[in-house]
């Protein structure tokens, strides 16, 4: 049934244009700004492209063979010219530095290590093999493949995984960054207004690769402070969670939501380097 | 658990074991698959042997090829493992787009597990053993002629170097017979290819395939890099090169720098793997970041290794077709070489988000926009060479065109990619996916098949049927646009790449649009192999004895096609760029040689290349499977071979002049017989190869 929907959209997209999601949908600044960015450079670009792809098709109408009836001007022999070689080169120079200062100031401004605001919402991001836990270390609660967000409010994630390498993306709100184990990393996002999105690791790494998607979910504020209070009754993070978390694939009777998270949970987690389990990705 | 016999390989490697243990429909169809694959692999291994003993042949295969050290030969052979595996990996690719068009909401026709391996093989095939074997080959055949020599400076070690290769290759498709390969990607990321999450005989596969494969190429490096500085002929100065020598020897040069990098990276991973190191691992102070450092060290460079020699043939369509000297080649030069350099300068961009500062990926991205000026220098330039010219739209002039408008496409989303800010963004996409190959199929797969068309007349006597040769370019082009196109689009709504399944309906159209390209590909592949058996079925109608049919410009078209084993009765002098047009412009270009003939020493045969190859390919598979006995062998075989061609001291053998004398004689007699025809005859059989100048046309 679900196959049957799944069909039925894709062939509605199929009639539509289908382009209202990821990098063409931004939902907060940074991808707003990456999308600007994006056009940007595509209109730079089409400075080049656009002359080229008039002048070839002239060239090859203009001076095409005619067994002689030809009679543009031919010059075998033409091979160097010093003022179209300086038109050649300063060209693409002029453009290139154009594009270089966009490029600087954009990446300075969306470095994804600065923060959005002064005093940005904490929250940790665990990678597992294929699953997410986000630790809200401030509010003492976690949730496992759902990222729930205050809209409006800057947000800094931290990073890390409990595995191989990963990447997190979720392209309406920001780009994305690789989570390694032993390692931290970090992220700056917000979100403009509330809304749902589909969040991936993009690095592949294994078998449960494709279906390894968490729920970001932005909503008001006064949701976001309901959604913490009930969470925080929900079941401990303990070790036996922490130990089904790190097993393969998603156990069906882990909770998606904990209360009482140790505060140094993330600090351990991404302290200690994992040593590999199980084995058998073949 | 290991067998000292067998190693680990037990019957779980048999290729109908996926099938044996399928429990779901899904994993019965996945295992009927990856059986057909391997059967197929076996019956035409199977039905090679067979004709190679029907017709006797195993002999003059031995004797006249394998064991050859004629660069020519070397590089035929390299030509003809790349398109063997050219048909695997695009085989491959069909499968990958039927599965990612059936793939919305699950199911399909691949596990997940087998649709790893299948983007594994097809990228590290069509890099190693399509890409690399393709330049390789055309370098080998054409750069010796275009510079007037006898051969590469090292015969023996071109040998070796295609053996390495063509060992690797064997490895790729034993793979596909006793299986599982890597489900690692063709870059192989540890920690995911460790023996801690894939302890599997997977990633072995794809190590020992890959070492096997940049051992080769370094080899080969170091070989076309002394060939070209030290086998010029007499006036043959490095600023009168063809352009295709200019490109051949950047390309030599990023090998000889890029290939160990690789090299090592593999060799630290297999340690990894085999010696309980933690070089790479997550725990005992790995670091995988270091895997990623080296692995881009090499393969940034090696995206110029292997367009690099494209634009070379590039150089050589747009000016012989044109009837016009190339445009501004010093600048060319120039910018081949600011290419060569500032490609290793850019290797970060492949890991923009690793979670370095913004001030490292800002001076990556913009050292990375930089190779966009000297690569637009060179779009110019072939532009200008048209300009006032008299162009001809032959074969290799609409896969020119078709690399023209796609390649600048392919450089715009290149120069999007290398900001970093949108790199977050469409990195580990099918953007991505798209985006390169926008880059290696209009740029090195269209102008290998270019090369392959405008050299074929030169290496076999007989030019490619040009209406096949039509049908295969429009297909290449229509089935490239249809393909990739809408990975672009699939990219920026955030699909990544890799995906066996996904649940997004919105992506389904694009998924279907790709696969009607793909179909169309492999169309074209086909209208190529019909082309090739059309045109030797018609090869006397097809024939250019004389060796000219394009009215080219460089030293290779003075020779008869095909071209005798001595390449040239005399080796030439020459006083000018283009030295050839010169002559035939004054009518000069049948002249005896002044000096007369002499006698040509030229090397002998040697088993050293392919038993080296066919020990190495043990080793790799030895070494995979944990067969230790077997490894230590064939490791005593290599140095063996390599100890005892020490001892052999005839290694040359000599032609008599009256030989090659007489040859001369008969190709003379040919060039006289043969009527010169103007370019409107071009692709008639009037063509013999013996050209009047397009640029005297007017004159006649």
């Amino acid at each position: 049934m679900i196959r049957i929907s799944l069909l039925v959209s894709g062939l509605w997209a199929l009639s539509g244009c289908g382009l209202d999601m990821g990098l063409f949908s931004p939902a907060g600044p940074v991808a707003e700004a990456q999308r600007m960015h994006l056009w940007i450079v595509c209109a730079l670009m089409l400075l080049v492209v656009i002359p080229i792809f008039v002048t070839i098709p002239f060239l090859l109408w203009r001076y095409r063979y005619r067994d002689g009836k030809n009679h543009a001007s031919y010059r075998p022999d033409w091979e160097a010219s010093w003022r179209w070689e300086v038109m050649l080169w300063s060209g693409p120079l002029v453009v290139t530095a154009a594009l270089g200062w966009f490029l600087w100031t954009y990446t300075k401004a969306l470095d994804p290590y600065r923060p959005l605001s002064e005093a940005p919402l904490q929250v940790q991001v665990v990678s597992y093999d294929w699953k997410w836990l986000f630790i809200y270390p401030d509010l003492g609660v976690a949730s496992v493949d759902r990222l729930v967000l205050p809209a409006g409010q800057a947000v800094t994630l931290s990073l890390t995984s409990r595995t191989v390498m990963q990447s997190m993306l979720i392209p309406e709100l920001a780009g994305q960054i690789y989570l390694m184990n032993g390692m931290t990393t970090h992220l700056n996002l917000s979100a403009d207004h509330p809304g749902q999105w589909t969040g991936r690791n993009t690095q592949y790494n294994g078998d449960g690769f494709h279906r390894q998607t968490f729920r970001a979910e932005a909503m008001a504020p006064s949701d976001f402070a309901r959604w913490a209070e009930t969470a925080a009754n929900a079941p401990p993070l303990d070790q036996p969670a922490l130990a089904a978390l790190e097993e393969r694939g998603r156990d069906p009777d882990l909770p998606d939501t904990f209360g009482q998270v140790p505060p140094h949970l993330f600090h351990d987690l991404a302290g200690t380097a994992t040593h590999a389990h199980h084995g058998g990705g073949q | 658990m290991s067998d000292i016999l067998l190693g680990r390989l037990d019957a779980s490697a048999l290729p109908w074991h996926e099938l044996a243990i399928a429990k779901t429909g899904l994993e019965v169809i996945s295992g009927i698959v990856g059986l057909t694959a391997a059967l197929l692999a076996v019956l035409g291994a199977l039905l090679v042997a067979a004709a190679l003993t029907w017709w006797r042949l195993w002999g003059p295969l031995w004797r006249d090829w394998l064991t050859s050290l004629d660069h020519k030969k070397i590089g035929i052979m390299y030509v003809v493992l790349a398109f063997v595996m050219l048909a695997r990996a695009v085989s491959e690719a069909g499968v990958m787009r039927l599965q990612q068009a059936l793939g919305l909401g699950g199911g399909g026709i691949v596990t997940p597990d087998h649709f790893g391996q299948l983007f594994s093989t097809h990228g590290t095939i069509m890099i190693f053993f399509v890409a690399m074997p393709f330049i390789t080959g055309l370098i080998n055949y054409v750069m010796p002629l275009q510079i007037g020599a006898r051969d590469v400076s090292f015969p023996l070690l071109n040998s070796v170097s295609l053996g390495l290769t063509a060992a690797g290759a064997a490895l790729m498709m034993v793979s596909l017979v006793l299986q599982p390969f890597s489900t690692g990607g063709w870059s192989g990321y540890p920690p995911f290819t460790e023996a801690a999450f894939n302890p599997g005989a997977g990633p072995d596969y794809w190590i020992w395939a890959v070492t096997l494969s940049s051992l080769g190429s370094t080899l080969t490096g170091i070989n076309f890099t002394v060939t070209l500085y030290k086998e010029r002929c007499e006036g043959m100065h490095l600023m009168r090169m063809p352009m295709f020598c200019w490109t051949s020897l950047c390309t030599a040069i990023l090998m000889i720098f890029a290939m160990p990098p690789l090299t090592v990276a593999t060799g630290l991973l297999a340690l990894d793997r085999y010696l309980g190191f933690h070089i790479f691992t997550n725990d005992g102070g790995g670091n995988m970041m270091m895997f990623a450092n080296l692995f881009w060290l090499f393969g940034h460079p090696e995206v110029y290794i292997l367009i690099l020699p494209a634009f070379g043939v590039w150089n050589e369509v747009f000016s012989t077709f044109s009837g016009k000297g190339l445009f501004g080649y010093r600048a060319l030069v120039m910018a081949t070489m600011c290419i060569a350099i500032l490609s290793f300068t850019v290797w970060v961009h492949h890991f923009f988000t690793m979670g370095q500062s913004a001030d490292l990926n800002a001076i990556f991205g913009i050292a990375t926009m930089a190779i966009g000026i000297p690569t637009g220098v060179k779009i110019y330039d072939w532009m200008l060479t048209m300009y006032k010219g008299r162009v001809r739209i032959s074969v290799p002039m609409v896969y020119g065109i078709g690399f023209l408008f796609l390649f600048v496409l392919g450089g715009t989303t290149g120069v999007i990619l290398a900001n970093p800010s949108i790199d977050y963004q469409v990195h580990n996409t099918l953007f991505l996916v798209a985006h390169f190959h926008n880059m290696v199929i209009p740029g090195t797969l269209f102008g290998m098949i270019a090369g392959y068309t405008l050299w074929f007349p030169k290496a076999f006597g007989f030019r490619l049927n040009d209406r096949w040769g039509y049908r295969a370019a429009g297909l290449w082009i229509a089935g490239f646009l249809l393909a990739f196109f809408p990975l672009y689009i699939l990219g920026l709504m955030g699909m990544p790449r890799r995906m066996v399944a996904y649940f997004e309906g919105a992506w389904l159209p694009w998924t279907l649009i790709a696969l009607t390209g793909g179909a169309l590909i492999g169309l074209a592949l086909l209208c190529l192999a019909v082309q090739l058996t059309v045109s030797l079925r018609d090869r006397a109608a097809l024939a250019v004895p004389v060796g000219d049919p394009w009215d080219g410009r460089s030293l290779e078209w003075a020779l008869p096609a095909p071209v005798p084993a001595w390449n040239f009765p005399v080796l030439p002098v020459v006083e000018g760029r283009d030295s050839f047009m010169e002559l035939k412009k004054n009518g000069d270009h049948l002249d005896r040689p002044r000096d007369g003939f002499a006698d040509i020493l030229l090397p002998r045969p040697s088993m050293v290349g392919p038993v080296i190859g066919a020990a190495g390919l043990v080793a790799g598979f030895a070494l995979t499977w944990h067969i230790w006995w077997l490894t230590v062998l064939t490791l005593a075989v290599i140095v063996g071979a390599m100890v005892a061609r020490g001892f052999v001291r005839d290694t040359e053998y000599t032609v008599p002049a009256a030989e090659v004398e007489a040859r001369w004689n008969a190709w003379r007699a040919l060039a006289d017989a043969s009527p010169r025809i103007r370019r409107r005859d071009e692709q008639r059989p009037a063509n013999r190869g013996h050209a009047f100048p397009a640029a005297q046309e007017g004159e006649a």
